[in-house]
């Protein structure tokens, strides 16, 4: 990691948040901060409450207690319209993109938010519309480019293989023009080719746009070598929160992944 | 100043022939590129500006004449222009392989004893970077594309455009500067290293003097007639020969335009929006294209997919004889006039190959089937065969004269002889080589005080004139009675054959030339299975009696084209066996690129050879075999061996 990245202030801050399902607890009392331009790894084993935290964050669960404040903006309840124009992108455990459309078109979808010709505008596609247009392919193009997928930019993707669709999830995201990028387990299933291409791709988002990342990864490999910040739930509690390096020395981690003998 | 004047009209060297373009045809389009999604063009006028800026832009880093720098990165109109911008100082250009890891691309920067390189993008500078200590004279690096070097502090690294812009501020201060280097260039000068990619040992640097490039593409336009209206695609690899011939030197010459692709994996959707006028791939490309092809009609619609197969046939029929405007039967000239409308224009446009007028095909044998399929839907595919010692081109198919078999005639001022003893081909041309980069050894060895050049290839010439390349020439041994034994050209023959995997043939100091056998385990069980044949592995299927039937006829089909050739008629297959298990190269009997290691096989079956020349109908062997796991076994079997039937060499007419 180079020494030119400066890590800023506080860019989204979850305090306190508790979100139960009828008797069912996901979270209790949850805290967390993400500064501006650091990358933040939220790991835990399964049903600790990782996605629903993330699901939180974007609006799409509201939580019964507790507040989100994100760039300056205190909410309790985010939706979801809302998270996504403030400047929250996100990509999905499962892969939830338009199978039958091209990758260009999938990624132009992610720039929908930033248009502002309404639908009959775009349908006519003359004048106006189609100038606006011009300019977001030019952006969807300079992802294109980033991601280096050019050669499946007619490609349905449905007919693409399972690593290049995250890739092109992720370019998605990247058209909103995040400030805060959420990844849902970006590398689950993938090779270790395809982990080490979008690891890069990761750090370079992170590098070139200045995006905030945060992550949920299980892979600790890649989470100890990306990120600089890991938060770690265990039952819907926060357990640790630190630098790689005092997570992974934390008893609590230890006990929490590898289970404990009760007495 | 006349003096200058005189110079530059002489067009002896790449940038005086930029010069030319232009003045001459200033608006026609030289360079394209696509970028984010779009084709963007250089006029050749835009050609002489960026080629000058870059040009003084170096100068103002103290580049002298004679100075050499690297080229590292895919093919992009910028590196183009780097090499005529280097051209017009006096100096050197030394493309180098992309692809190559850093060590060696540390022994080529060292060994050119480089002072710049101009590298594509952050992945090649990190290369140079990571073998710079090694590297004593290289002393200044600059890059094209600035993703990812914002970090980057070295002190010698610039940006390709920064260089431009202090280019142009230099040559505001000194406006003769450019014209007089360019015009200080001679034909006699060294305009290129090129080093080859070295198979066998280090590579070494062939230079190639600005009159061997400028002679032999100025010959090659004319006999290929390629016009300033010609469009290629500049895909395959700068350091290599073939793309400074046909994408630099040739395009220079004829000023026609060069197109480079978005990115490697891109090419194949770039060419079909270009559509060039003529196109060059190894074999294996050309393979590629026609099996994503046969995989897509397999699952197209029933009517689509008979109307293909049906005019398919029609085109096997008449296409080829067509296209060479031969006698072809009035129906048949029919049905192939609505083939080309349903089916090949369709075809061809889907592939890139609507506008093309010739095809290149070469540096390996191109199996009989792949070759006739692209000239009976009319794309002019041709073989021919050359060297980077020789400037590329040594031979060429004429345009009438086109066979998967010989790779043509001369091409305008080579001569060719055959080394009687060795059967080597040697060829003297204006394209012949200066000589190896300190390596005079070398050079004394390949190329002769009178300027013939070995190629190290053995051939010999057919009874219409043209070249046939058969085998290296050290590969090359004699049967017992002195007929010349071919091993590789005899085993390309064998798996022309679609049932045939892969083969071995054994002749050198015996009597008569035998052969092992691959079965294709993919073709060969898709046919047991529709003829109801039980096997349960590669050793049953290939045991089994009715296989040996299959691969004994398609032995007896290649004795029978090789009876027909005066100079190998002798070395028709009289015995062979199908090996129990495939050759691997896990077993080390390949290597990783699916080469026999002709030695290793010798060793580990010598008693089958044994019984292959005794006249034994029958051997039992145990075989070592070791399992993707590591795990070592054994593998008992009972191999049938097989006498093939031999034809009479035909005798040739008159």
């Amino acid at each position: 990691m180079n020494e030119t990245r400066n890590i800023g202030d506080t860019l989204l801050k979850v305090d306190n948040i508790s979100l139960s399902f009828g008797g069912v607890k996901a979270i209790t009392g949850v805290s967390l901060e993400i500064r501006e331009r650091e990358i933040c790894a939220i790991i835990g084993p399964n049903g600790a409450g990782k996605t629903s935290m993330l699901n939180c964050i974007n609006g799409f669960y509201h939580p019964q207690e507790g507040t989100i404040t994100f760039g300056g903006d205190v909410r309790r309840h985010m939706r979801p319209h809302i998270a996504a124009r403030g400047g929250i992108a996100r990509t999905f455990q499962n892969v939830a993109l338009f199978k039958g459309m091209s990758t260009l078109d999938n990624i132009m979808t992610g720039r929908n938010l930033k248009m502002k010709r309404n639908f009959l505008w775009q349908a006519l596609h003359i004048g106006p519309a189609r100038k606006e247009e011009l300019e977001h392919r030019e952006f969807v193009e300079h992802i294109i480019d980033f991601l280096e997928i050019e050669a499946i930019r007619k490609v349905p993707v449905g007919r693409l293989p399972y690593g290049l669709q995250k890739r092109v999830e992720l370019g998605r995201a990247l058209a909103a023009e995040p400030k805060l990028l959420l990844l849902d387990e970006p590398m689950a299933g993938m090779n270790v080719e395809e982990k080490e291409d979008m690891s890069r791709f990761i750090l370079d988002t992170n590098d070139e746009f200045g995006t905030t990342i945060g992550l949920i990864e299980h892979d600790m490999g890649v989470v100890m070598d990306l990120s600089d910040h890991v938060v770690v739930l265990d039952h819907g509690e926060k357990i640790a929160d630190g630098n790689p390096d005092e997570v992974r020395a934390n008893q609590n981690v230890i006990d929490a992944y590898l289970g404990v003998a009760h007495e | 100043m006349n003096d200058r004047q005189e110079s530059l009209s002489s067009l002896d060297t790449f940038p005086k022939l930029l010069l030319d373009h232009g003045i001459n045809r200033p608006d026609r389009i030289a360079l394209r590129e696509k970028d984010l999604g779009i084709w963007l063009t250089l006029s050749w006028s835009d050609v002489v500006e960026n080629v000058r800026a870059l040009a003084c832009g170096l100068a103002s880093f103290g580049f002298e004449r004679g100075d050499k720098v690297a080229i590292v990165g895919d093919n992009r109109p910028e590196l183009y222009m780097a090499m005529m911008a280097i051209q017009s100082l006096g100096g050197i250009p030394v493309p180098v392989y992309q692809d190559s890891v850093a060590e060696e691309m540390q022994y080529v920067l060292e060994h050119a004893e480089v002072r710049f390189a101009i590298v594509e993008n952050q992945e090649q500078t990190d290369k140079v970077l990571s073998v710079l200590d090694r590297c004593p004279v290289l002393t200044t690096i600059v890059y094209n594309d600035p993703r990812g070097m914002r970090h980057y502090r070295q002190a010698d690294l610039f940006a390709y455009k920064e260089v431009q812009t202090r280019g142009r501020q230099f040559d505001k201060d000194n406006p003769d500067y450019f014209l007089d280097e360019v015009a200080m260039g001679k034909g006699s000068d060294i305009g290129v290293i090129l080093y080859t990619s070295g198979t066998t040992g280090r590579p070494k640097g062939v230079m190639l003097s600005n009159d061997n490039v400028i002679i032999t593409c100025r010959n090659t336009n004319a006999r290929e007639r390629f016009r300033e209206t010609d469009n290629v695609i500049a895909y395959l690899p700068m350091a290599w020969v073939g793309d400074h011939a046909i994408s630099y030197g040739q395009a220079l010459c004829a000023g026609y335009s060069v197109s480079c692709p978005e990115s490697s994996d891109t090419v194949m959707i770039d060419l079909r929006e270009l559509g060039p006028t003529s196109f060059f791939a190894p074999p294996r490309i050309f393979e590629n294209i026609l099996t994503n092809v046969m995989v897509r009609m397999e699952d197209a619609a029933w009517f689509k997919r008979k109307a293909f197969h049906y005019f398919m046939d029609v085109a096997r029929r008449a296409g080829t004889k067509l296209l060479e405007g031969k006698e072809v039967p009035f129906t048949d000239r029919l049905l192939y006039g609505i083939g080309k409308v349903l089916v090949y224009g369709p075809l061809r446009d889907a592939l890139g190959f609507s506008n093309i007028r010739i095809a290149y095909t070469g540096g390996e044998a191109i199996g009989p089937e792949l070759f006739e399929f692209y000239r009976s839907i009319g794309v002019n595919l041709k073989q021919l065969y050359g060297q980077t010692e020789a400037t590329v081109y040594v031979t060429i198919q004429p345009d009438d004269e086109v066979n998967s078999e010989s790779v043509g005639t001369p091409a305008p001022d080579c001569e060719i002889k055959i080394d009687e003893n060795t059967k080597e081909v040697l060829y003297r041309s204006p394209g012949v080589f200066v000589g190896y980069y300190k390596d005079e050894e070398a050079t004394r060895e390949t190329k002769t005080e009178d300027g013939w050049v070995h190629t190290g290839d053995a051939g010999y010439i057919d009874n219409v004139g043209h070249v046939r390349i058969i085998d290296r020439a050290k590969d090359v041994g004699k049967l017992n009675d002195g007929t010349m034994f071919a091993p590789k050209y005899l085993e390309n023959k064998l798996k022309f054959h679609p049932n045939i995997r892969e083969a071995v043939t054994f002749g050198d100091e015996k009597d008569y030339v035998t052969a092992f056998i691959n079965i294709d385990l993919e073709s060969m069980g898709n046919w047991a299975e529709r003829n109801n044949l039980n096997y349960t592995s590669y050793t049953d299927l290939a045991g089994q009696e009715e296989v040996y039937n299959i691969i004994q006829s398609n032995i007896e089909e290649s004795n029978k084209s090789l009876a027909a050739d005066p100079g190998l008629a002798g070395s028709q297959i009289k015995r062979f066996l199908i090996l129990h298990k495939a050759l691997d190269a896990d077993d080390g009997e390949l290597t990783r690129t699916g080469k026999i290691r002709r030695k290793i096989v010798f060793e580990r079956f010598s008693t089958l050879i044994d019984a292959l020349y005794s006249d034994k109908k029958k051997i039992d062997i145990e075989a070592k075999v070791t399992f993707e796991n590591g795990r070592e076994g054994s593998i008992k079997a009972d191999l049938k061996i097989r006498d093939v039937e031999t034809f009479a060499a035909v005798k040739e007419a008159g």
